[in-house]
Parts: C-alpha cells; structure tokens; sequence
C-alpha cells in the first residue's frame, strides 16, 4: 500500500474510533438530561420528596456520563484541524460556522447550568435548579442541531460556491446550511435516537431492580415516565427515519444503493427484510448479490422517493450510467472532473503570470466542469462505491433493533399499566439485555451515515483521499493507538463506576 | 449592519474576539493552576476535597473556552486551523490529550470502583495542569517566533519537520513563554483558592503559594516582555501583500496603536497589585485584579499580534506562506454571519456571570463539601 493510502486509512481510522466512542456516550446525554428535566418537573410540581430521590439518582448516572462524553468530545472538533488540514481550508468557511456557533449557543449553556444542576440544589430557588436542569437538556440537544448541520452539509452540500481565487468553497447562503432538509433530517433522526437510547437505559435498570425486588416504587415510576417518553420518542425517530431515507435518495443514491445491496436499479424496488450478501459478488460481475434474501415488495421505492413506481438507481447504473434513466457513468464524471482540476491550474498559473486573456478561458472552462471536480481525484470508476457489505448490514441491523424498540416500548407500558410487570420476569430480563441493544443500533447508525458516504469528505466534491494533512501516517499511527488504549481505558472505567452506582441504588443519592 | 462593513474591518473584528476568547481562557486557567497545587496546599484528604471540589464547579467553563477559542478559529480563520493544527501535529493533540483526561477526573476521582484510583486521577488533574498549560503557553508563543510550514498556490500546507511542531519547544522563548504561563496559572489557581474557600490552613498555605510561583513568574514576564519589545517580528506590505523582517516591530505596534500599549500596562500594574494586595494586605480578592490584568495583557499581546500589517503566524520555511489575518481569514460572507452570531457573546457572558456570583455567594467549607450528596 502506498503512503497516501496508508495516511487516509489511518486518519479515517483514527476518526472512526474517536466519533464511535464520542457516540456511545452523547445519545444517552442526549436523552437523559430531557428524562431528569421531565422527574425533576414533577418534583416542583407535586413536591414529593421520593421524585426528587429519582431526579437525583438519574442525574449521578448523567454526570458520569457526561464526564466521558465531554473527553471524547473535544477531539472531534479539533481533529478536523489536525488530521483533515486539507478539508478544514477546502471547507472551513462553511463547515467552521455551525462548530464556532455550537460553542457560542450550546456549551456554555450545557457547562453553566451544569454547575447549578449538579451542586445547587441549595444554593438557589426551587425554580431556578429547574430552569437550570431543563438549559442543560436545551443545551446539549443545541449542541447536536449544530454538529449535525455541519454533518447534514457533508452529506448534502449546499449555500456554497467555489471560488478559484482561494481554492476553497465559500458559504453564500447561511440559511440554506441551517436549513438543509439532509441536516434537519439528521438531527431530529438523531436526537430521537437519544431519546429511545435513555428511556431504554432507564427501562433497563429499573427492570434489574425489580428483578431483584428492590426499589420497586422508584422502579416502577421511572419506567412510567422512561416507556412513555421512550414510546413517543420512537414515532418520532421513525418518522425522522423515514425522512433521512429520503433525503439519502435524493442526494446520495450510491449510498442508499449501498444500504440495501441493490445493484441492478430497478422500478417498483423492493426493501430487504433480510438477507445475507453473496460474499464472492463484485461491482459489475455476474454472481447474484445475495446467498438468500426476504424481500418487501415495492417498499425500496416508496421509501426512496414517496412512490411505488420510481426507479431506485443501483450501485452498477451509477458506476457505469444508465442512459434510459439519464445517468451519467462515473467514468465521465472522472473525465469532467480532471478537466475541472486542470482548467483550474491553468488558471491560477495564468493568473500568477499576469497573463489574463489564458486566465479568463481557463476560468470558463473550469466554471463549466467544476460541478465534478471532486470526481477528478477518483482513480477509477469503482473507487466512488462504498463498503456494501458494512452499509448493507449496520442498516438492517439498526432498522431490526428500532422495531424491537418500539414493540418492547408498547409492552413495557401496557404491563405497567395493567399491573403485571413484576409477573412477567422475561419482560424484565428482556429490558436489561436491550440496553447494549441499543448501543449497538446507535453505533450502526453512524456507521451507515459514514461509511456509506464514502469515498467522500463531501458528497460528489471532496475525496476523503484529498482532505487528509500532510503528515506521515506513522504519526496518525501513533495517536490512534494511545486513543484507543486511553479510551478503552475510560470506557471500562466508567462502566465499573456506574455499574456499582446501580448497585448502591437512589437512597444513597 | 456587518455586511456594510470591509473584510478588513470584519477580520480586523474577529481577530479582537479571537484576542478576548484567548484572553478569558488564560484568566480561566486558575482551574489548571489550581489542579497543579493539591498536594500543595492540602495537607489532608478533607482539604483536598475541598480544593477539588471548588475548582470542579469551574473546570467546564475552562474547559469550554478551549474549546470556543478553537471553534471561533476555525469559523474565522480557517487556513490557520488547518497550518497549525494540521502540522504542528504532535503538539496539538499532547495539549488535547491533557485535556481528555481532565474532562473525566473530577467526576470520577472519589466515585467507588473507579478502576485506577484516586492518586490516578489526581495524577491527571496534575497533568493537565503543568504540561496541558506550558504546552499551550509554548504553542501560543510560536505565534511571535513562528512555524516550520509551507502553503501552496492551492492554499493547502504542509509542516517541513519531522518533529511536528515539538522542534518549537527548543526555542527559549517557547519554552519561557510556556512556564510564565504555568507559574501564572499558579498564582491565579492560588488567589481563586484564597476567595473561594473559607479554611484558614488553605489560605496560609495558599498565599505562600502565590509568593513563591510570583518568585517564578515575575523574572519570566519581565524577561518575556523584554523579548516582545525587542525582537524582530514580520510585517507585509498592505499592497503587495509581500512579507518581510521588521526590527523592532511590536515594539512599533505598541507604539502606532497607543490604546494597545495601555492595556498592556495596565494590565501589568493590575497583575502586580493584586500580588502586592494578596501577599501584604492579606487581601482575598486579588483573583480579581489579577484576572482583569491576565484579560488585558493577553488581549494586548493578540492584538499586536494581528493588527498594523502584522504576520501573526511566520513561517519559517518559507517567509511568503506566513499567515496574516488578511490571507487566512473566512469570506466577507462568512464573517459577517458569525459577526451576527458575536452579538449572542455579551449575553453568554452575563448569565455566566450571574450563575458565577449566585453558586460562589458563600466560600465552601470541609463541612459544606461532606454534606452534599452529590460532590466530587
């Protein structure tokens, strides 16, 4: 493997470790701080010292979690400086925007309130700890708007324009940023997915307390309010999805292609409900693409594009073009994309030289092929398909999970209701064992976002193979691996810690 | 109101925020200094709590600050973010690694079953306080002596040393810079104990400990004051743009922009006040002249960093990549979105401020930290 192969692998490694371990702890903040605001409420309200026992047990767990959360944070901003140099010039004028802002809007909102949340329970009025508790659900739910409008901007670039002079893109609609339909999809998609996340986590432990028949009272509350708002939430989050699968049709068909292991496009697709992909296939080969499929009839396109009838494109129609449904192949796109990248030289050399009759036609002609410049850097035609296998299966398996999400939502509440949950023991042992469930469908997740995005930074524009700095991949080497030792390190940390905080119970909090 | 205004005035704007976020992070790094002078100032494990646990009610506004001041240099000043952070590599995640392990101690140190222990937590606490302060300090200083990168026609850059931005640390005046910074964050981390915690045994020691790190502090300023009024700096012809040596030349800033020089002195006369008040009038408030006087000289040193035709980011490989806040900034349009988005700051300030007076009314007491059921 060649150096720049090597560089790429590793910063993509290193950021895929930082951003899954980031994730395991932001969508249970995410959801949490909104669960303690909802305790601590009813505790202003009605008084009763029992809901503030709750409130104060449930937030122990969330400042432990928090703890975690904020160290693996704040690497993600500052590696966009230190592994994606390229990137952050290429794109920083729109891309640095929603980060500065998160910080200005969101985290001293969150770090603030957080101090009165946690120490002032005596030190100011009832209402006042409640407004502070409900700013840091605010806040760190702010702070995701913001991160996902930078991500959404990855995966649907819009409000932009490249300008030759400085190379780069440059915002010129901030509005279109703040309101890409890719980003608000995303964010009320993943802010929902905090939701369940927490009320699992709240279902989970409560359930193992009364498996243990202890604080059953407490118990019995927090799955009221957590299979409630967990319920809700997950209507929410699956509607959000449905939106997301849409924008992801609109704007990255390979990704969409990808999720679902369709390589021939066809009209009235169908969705996979399971299968197992043919692992000898390849982009353009004959083998069939799966070893054995179950499929929902018409589903693909009406998830894609709101209508059973539309074609939905498949990895090989957008690799080789398809001419009966005007898709161009990628290998004229690579060809649109040099012109762009020479054009664009020759106009700077023009220009460098004084020289700006050569200047002004290079400047048209580049003006005319930019739109693929981002292909230009593509070696092959095939380089512009994601991991299939990895797409195709952390899709299914978040789709799968979020269904027994919602199933376990509606019988958790209807037990509680009905007073039978103490009787149903493998209803509380199948609460407990949902909790890495969920985990696992949040990191899933991501992984389809970010893997099926590939091989873009940005979408059609900026190769991740470009946005790299240039450094030695030893280097990247090197830092990845004391992450991964301190973060691991961390993580069982925090997992002991809150494991025996379960274990000591609310009375203690 | 922003778009009316020219670039140069709106990165003329932004570099002033950047000089205020940089200048409220050093005032905030009484948090790290503080961290540093556990053992010190306690002799018990009762009066280490107490410390830890009065810093840890401001350890995330430090800590956010951080992270602001990256954020609003990567929006403003993007190619900055990218020749800095991308090349002086090791440097930069040395600093965030100590700032990783910060973010999890103060929750976990006395949490039962933490897995490594209390001293462990402590140890990094430590850390984050002395290297995680001197490796800032020292990465800040190479802002006046200047980086090892080159940036291309196509305005991507690449660093020349192998050594990724660690070679800075053999200059002296990195490393002076970055040991002023240490001692200072001592002297603040002290004077904040001697305000916001009410043990007289804390206090005597505390004030001890402002006397010996001003010991430290006092001939590294001087020394690095001197340094900045006597060195060469980089200077570009408004334009051609062409960047050249200028002796003398923030000596000559001080000197076009007087109101810059006043800060600076004032600032100075704060800083030694508060020394004087703390170590002879046994006064427990010096926290607050020293952090007024931090704010103005860090802002003073940015601004003439950045203002007057002023590279604020040398190279030393190749004089003509040297960054300015004219050839690294974000778009006219950018800047003035974000302006609009600054408007948001004074607002952001007050609640900090009022949040700030209504948690520190009384100082904490052993007693205060042992009843509360939820303390660090």
């Amino acid at each position: 493997m060649e150096n720049a192969d090597l560089l790429v692998d590793w910063s993509r490694a290193q950021f895929a470790l930082t951003a899954l371990y980031h994730w395991l702890f932001v969508p249970l903040t995410l959801g949490l701080t909104f669960l303690v605001a909802i305790m601590e409420t009813i505790y202003v309200k009605t008084g009763k010292s029992e809901w503030k026992t709750l409130t104060k047990f449930w937030m122990t767990l969330l400042a432990i979690n928090f703890a975690i959360g904020l160290a693996t944070g704040i690497i993600m901003e500052f590696e966009f400086g230190t592994n994606w140099s390229n990137y952050s010039w290429i794109v920083g004028d729109i891309f640095g925007a929603p980060l500065a802002i998160e910080g200005i809007m969101a985290f001293f909102m969150e770090s603030t309130f957080f101090a009165v949340m946690f120490f002032g329970w005596d030190k100011v009025s009832k209402k006042m700890h409640l407004l502070s508790t409900w700013l840091v659900a605010l806040g760190s739910n702010l702070s995701a708007l913001w991160i996902l409008v930078a991500n959404g901007w990855m995966q649907n670039p819009v409000g932009m324009r490249f300008n030759p002079d400085t190379a780069r893109n440059e915002m010129v609609d901030f509005w279109a940023v703040l309101f890409n339909p890719n980003a608000v999809s995303k964010f009320l998609h993943s802010i929902s997915s905090g939701y369940v996340l927490a009320s699992l986590f709240v279902i989970g432990i409560s359930s193992w307390y009364l498996l243990k028949r202890r604080e059953v009272l407490f118990a019995k509350r927090s799955i009221v309010v957590a299979s409630s708002f967990g319920l809700l939430t997950s209507l929410f989050l699956l509607a959000s999805g449905d939106e997301s699968a849409h924008q992801v049709a609109l704007n990255q068909p390979m990704k969409l292609a990808a999720m679902e292991g369709l390589y021939k496009g066809e009209e009235r697709a169908g969705i996979i409900a399971f299968g197992q992909l043919n692992p000898d296939k390849e982009v353009g080969d004959d083998n069939a693409p799966f070893e054995f499929s179950i499929e929902i009839p018409y589903a693909l396109s009406f998830l894609g594009y709101h209508s059973f009838d539309a074609f939905v494109p498949g990895v090989e129609d957008l690799v080789y073009g398809n001419e009966k449904y005007g898709i161009i192949s990628t290998a004229e796109k690579i060809a649109i994309g040099k012109e762009a990248i020479a054009s664009l030289s020759e106009y700077k050399e023009a220009k460098k030289s004084g020289d700006l009759v050569t200047a002004d036609t290079a400047l048209q002609r580049f003006e005319s092929s930019s739109h693929y410049m981002g292909y230009g850097y593509l070696e092959k035609p095939e380089d512009a398909v994601p991991n299939i296998p990895i797409s195709f299966y952390s899709f299914h398996i978040m789709v799968g999970l979020g269904s027994w999400f919602i199933l376990l939502f509606i019988v958790m509440l209807y037990s509680i209701m009905t007073n039978e949950m103490e009787k149903r023991r493998w209803l509380l042992w199948a609460a407990l064992f949902t909790i890495p469930l969920g985990y696992v469908a949040q990191e899933a997740g991501w992984i389809v976002a970010e893997v099926g995005r590939q091989p873009w930074a940005i979408q059609d524009m900026l190769p991740v193979g470009m946005a790299t700095s240039s450094i030695e991949h030893t280097s990247v080497m090197i830092t990845f691996w004391l992450f991964a030792v301190l973060f691991t390190g961390l993580l069982f940390a925090e997992v002991k810690i809150m494991l025996k905080q379960i274990k000591i119970g609310p009375e203690e909090h | 109101m922003f778009e009316n205004l020219s670039l140069l005035v709106l990165q003329q704007y932004w570099w002033f925020l950047i000089a205020v976020l940089g200048a409220l992070f050093v005032f905030m790094t009484f948090v790290q200094g503080g961290q540093t002078l556990l053992y010190t100032l306690a002799e018990s494990d009762k009066e280490r709590n107490v410390l830890v646990n009065s810093l840890g009610r401001k350890w995330e506004l430090t800590f956010t600050s951080l992270v602001m001041f990256g954020g609003a240099l990567f929006a403003a000043f993007p190619l900055f973010y990218a020749v800095s952070f991308g090349g002086a590599y090791y440097v930069w995640m040395a600093i965030l690694f100590s700032f990783i392990i910060q973010a999890v101690s103060y929750e976990y140190r006395k949490k039962p079953d933490n897995l490594f222990g209390e001293r462990s937590y402590e140890i990094l606490l430590f850390i984050n306080g002395s290297v995680g302060v001197f490796l800032i300090g020292a990465a800040v200083a190479t802002l006046f002596t200047g980086g090892n990168f080159i940036v291309n026609t196509m305005n991507l850059s690449r660093w020349t040393m192998p050594s990724y931005g660690l070679e800075a640390l053999l200059d002296p005046f990195n490393v002076a810079f970055g040991l002023m910074l240490f001692f200072l964050a001592r002297i603040q981390g002290s004077m904040y104990f001697l305000n916001n915690v009410a043990e007289e045994s804390i206090a005597e020691r505390a004030r001890k400990s402002v006397r010996t790190n001003a010991l430290f502090f006092l001939p590294l300023f001087i020394g690095v004051a001197v340094a900045i009024l006597l060195m060469s700096g980089y200077g570009y012809d408004p334009q051609s743009k062409s960047v050249e040596i200028v002796a003398f030349k923030f000596l000559k800033n001080f000197m076009a922009m007087p109101v810059v020089a006043i800060m600076l002195l004032a600032g100075t006369l704060l800083v030694l006040f508060s020394l004087y008040s703390t170590l002879f009038k046994e006064s427990n408030r010096g926290i607050w002249s020293s952090g007024l006087g931090t704010v103005l000289v860090v802002m003073s040193l940015f601004l003439i960093l950045g203002l007057n035709n002023t590279v604020y980011y040398p190279s030393l490989s190749d004089l003509q990549s040297s960054l300015s806040i004219e050839n690294s900034s974000g778009s006219h349009y950018t800047l003035t979105a974000m302006s609009y988005v600054s408007l948001f700051v004074p607002a952001v300030l007050a609640y900090i401020i009022v949040v700030w007076r209504a948690m520190d009314r009384e100082p904490i007491t052993i007693d205060e930290v042992e009843a509360d059921s939820h303390h660090y």
